[in-house]
């Protein structure tokens, strides 16, 4: 165990309770996230971590070593912490803003140099703005900084405080996307307070919904969707997401179409021709050998191209888009819908061509969700039913590169 | 003299007498910066001292403020009974006067520093006096160099009136030239260049507060 929380509690001056008997335990790796609304005292947990705020009775266990008998700066030192107001010393240049907790623990400055050139390499910005001034970058990438500062000494523990609540919603996916990132390649636990449940149902491994200072419900976020405890639930996570569950633990490998018509790219385009007249097709996926895809080939292309001996490989059109078999069906039907592709190839890990899912992969199951919502007459229906107008209209408009299994 | 102009007679004045009101603008302007300083080194601490405890900052401030309604020349009298004739008597004057613009600027500077930045300071693993040092300082030192520029332009026109008290300076040149008959060149011998060592003053001060405002640090070109 990482860290332990054992019944914390921080009763304010004037009989104010802000945090009552919470109780969690968090391993190394996991993503916390603490969601709640406003004063439902997730913060204040957050800041007992660090010692921010001082619990009025409860343990806080560190590696099993009870934080309140720390040197409460040198604790700090050891936890990544990022705040919603990104808090960027307006005084410093961005190197000297990532790597002050490395002068702080004082670190030679050669050391400090190379950490802050790798630093701004995981924010994903260019080595320039080391020499800026945090005045001279948008909120975004402000906060990037404020990010990867949290890093900057190595520390394995990352607190971070709503540190996307003031980006706009694109700023903000980017920067899930970079935590996620981090999380993912670094192996770093997080705890995470916010009051975004798309935000934690994204990030988090571990869910804790917190109210009025008590924690409601603790679990996964698929755990959560599926068995919400009660309405208090309910309603945070909100209807919608509810309906959606479903599909949103599916993975496109459950759905996806196998065995998909399929060409080697050393093929002649004679041959290719045959294929799709035998297989009644215009589009054919082109892998290579070892049966990763490399390309696709429809019958402009080929038409424009013909000859008879000519490789696949020359006409082929390279850019290709695809999902992961693992990837949720959620995010790939978004990806689907808003690229207005007819199909879109599936591979597995290893790069290879393992299926493909079409439009009508994706009708039969909103048919599917639709079915399943039937019989309780819920009012989601409607919007289902929406969503099924929206993706034949799309498909109107879709250009006109053909279906591979009609 | 007789027969010369206003700016003729002045002119002759500084080129017989150079020496002599260099030595007093010398004079005039060590009495100003060491009565600042010693306001700087009391009000600069004290200033932040209130900021950490604000209860207290009400009482100091408005002790500060009754220091400056009494009248310059009244609180050189006053002085003048305890610490007697000399240039000490200026000194603890211009102290006096200096102290409420240097405090109440740091105390004003310190108070402004954005919370959240603090707040990171302080997450992160800042000790107090780190706090103080790498972020309080730095983001309050254009407010606190406001107070100096004013305390010292304050300072340069109290030290004028020191010479009553005996401390010399310019403010010498320009009572003799009240006492003497016709003697509006020398009392301009004297005030002109005050008013220059206060517009001087005030121009470096300025472009110091400017240099040191955290809102202008821009990569330079």
């Amino acid at each position: 165990m990482l860290i332990s929380l054992q019944h914390l509690r921080k009763e304010y001056p004037g009989g104010k309770v802000a945090v009552e008997d919470v109780s969690v335990d968090i391993n190394a790796g996991d993503f916390v996230c603490f969601i709640g609304t406003s004063g439902s005292g997730k913060t204040t947990t957050l800041r007992m971590i660090n010692r921010m705020i001082n619990p009025t009775s409860g343990k806080i266990l560190l590696n099993d070593e009870d934080v309140t008998k720390m040197d409460p700066v040198k604790l700090r030192r050891k936890l990544g912490y990022v705040i919603q107001d990104v808090g960027l010393m307006p005084h410093m240049t961005i190197r000297d803003n990532i790597t002050l907790v490395p002068k702080l623990l004082k670190w030679s400055k050669e050391k400090r140099a190379q950490r802050a050139e790798k630093l701004i390499k995981l924010a994903q910005l260019p080595t320039e703005f080391l020499d800026r001034y945090p005045s001279e970058l948008s909120g975004g990438q402000q906060q990037r900084i404020g990010v990867v500062r949290a890093f900057a000494a190595n520390q394995d523990i990352i607190l971070m405080d709503e540190p996307f609540g003031a980006l706009d919603p694109i700023t903000r996916e980017s920067l899930q996307d970079l935590v996620l990132d981090l999380q993912k390649r670094l192996g770093k636990t997080f705890i995470f307070v916010t009051h975004d449940m798309d935000e934690a149902l994204r990030l988090a491994t571990k869910i804790v919904i917190m109210s009025e200072g008590k924690i409601v419900q603790m679990d996964s976020p698929d755990n959560i969707l599926k068995h919400p405890k009660n309405d208090f639930v309910k309603h945070l996570i909100g209807e919608d997401r509810l309906i959606q569950a479903r599909p949103s633990v599916t993975t496109v490998g459950q759905i996806m179409l196998k065995a998909p018509i399929s060409i080697s790219e050393n093929a002649s385009l004679h041959r290719a021709l045959q294929t799709m007249h035998e297989k009644r097709v215009d589009t054919l996926l082109v892998t290579d050998d070892e049966d990763h895809l490399v390309g696709v080939l429809d019958i402009e292309q080929l038409d424009l191209g013909y000859h008879r001996k000519r490789p696949v490989s020359e006409v082929m059109n390279r850019e290709i888009y695809f999902v992961h078999e693992s990837s949720i069906i959620r995010d790939s039907v978004n990806r689907i819908l808003k690229l207005g592709y007819r199909n879109i190839p599936v591979i597995n890990q290893a790069g290879k061509l393992v299926g493909i899912v079409t439009r009508a992969t994706l009708v039969d199951m909103v048919y599917d969700a639709l079915w399943g919502q039937e019989d309780s007459g819920d009012d989601a229906v409607p919007e289902l039913k929406n969503a099924v107008t929206a993706q034949q209209k799309k498909d109107t408009i879709a250009p006109a590169k053909g279906a591979l299994d009609d | 003299m007789a027969g010369m102009n206003l700016w003729q007679q002045l002119i002759t004045y500084f080129m017989q007498n150079g020496m002599y009101v260099l030595q007093q603008f010398g004079r005039h302007f060590l009495i100003s910066i060491y009565g600042v300083l010693l306001a700087a080194i009391v009000g600069i601490p004290l200033g932040i001292f209130i900021s950490r405890y604000r209860k207290l900052s009400s009482t100091v401030v408005g002790l500060a403020n009754v220091i400056q309604t009494i009248p310059s020349l009244a609180m050189l009298s006053i002085l003048m009974l305890g610490l007697g004739l000399g240039v000490n008597t200026v000194i603890v004057t211009v102290f006096l006067y200096s102290l409420l613009p240097i405090l109440k600027n740091t105390y004003t500077g310190m108070q402004n520093v954005n919370k959240d930045v603090i707040d990171a300071g302080k997450g992160i693993g800042m000790t107090s006096w780190q706090r103080l040092y790498y972020v309080e300082l730095p983001l309050s030192m254009s407010v606190i160099m406001a107070g100096l520029r004013n305390a010292l332009v304050l300072a340069i026109g109290i030290t004028a009136i020191g010479s009553f008290v005996g401390a010399g300076g310019l403010g010498d040149i320009i009572i003799r030239g009240t006492n003497a008959t016709d003697g509006g060149a020398i009392i301009l011998a004297g005030a002109l260049p005050t008013a220059l060592m206060a517009i001087i003053a005030d121009g470096v001060l300025g472009f110091l507060e400017h240099r040191l405002d955290p809102s202008s640090k821009k990569v330079k070109n």
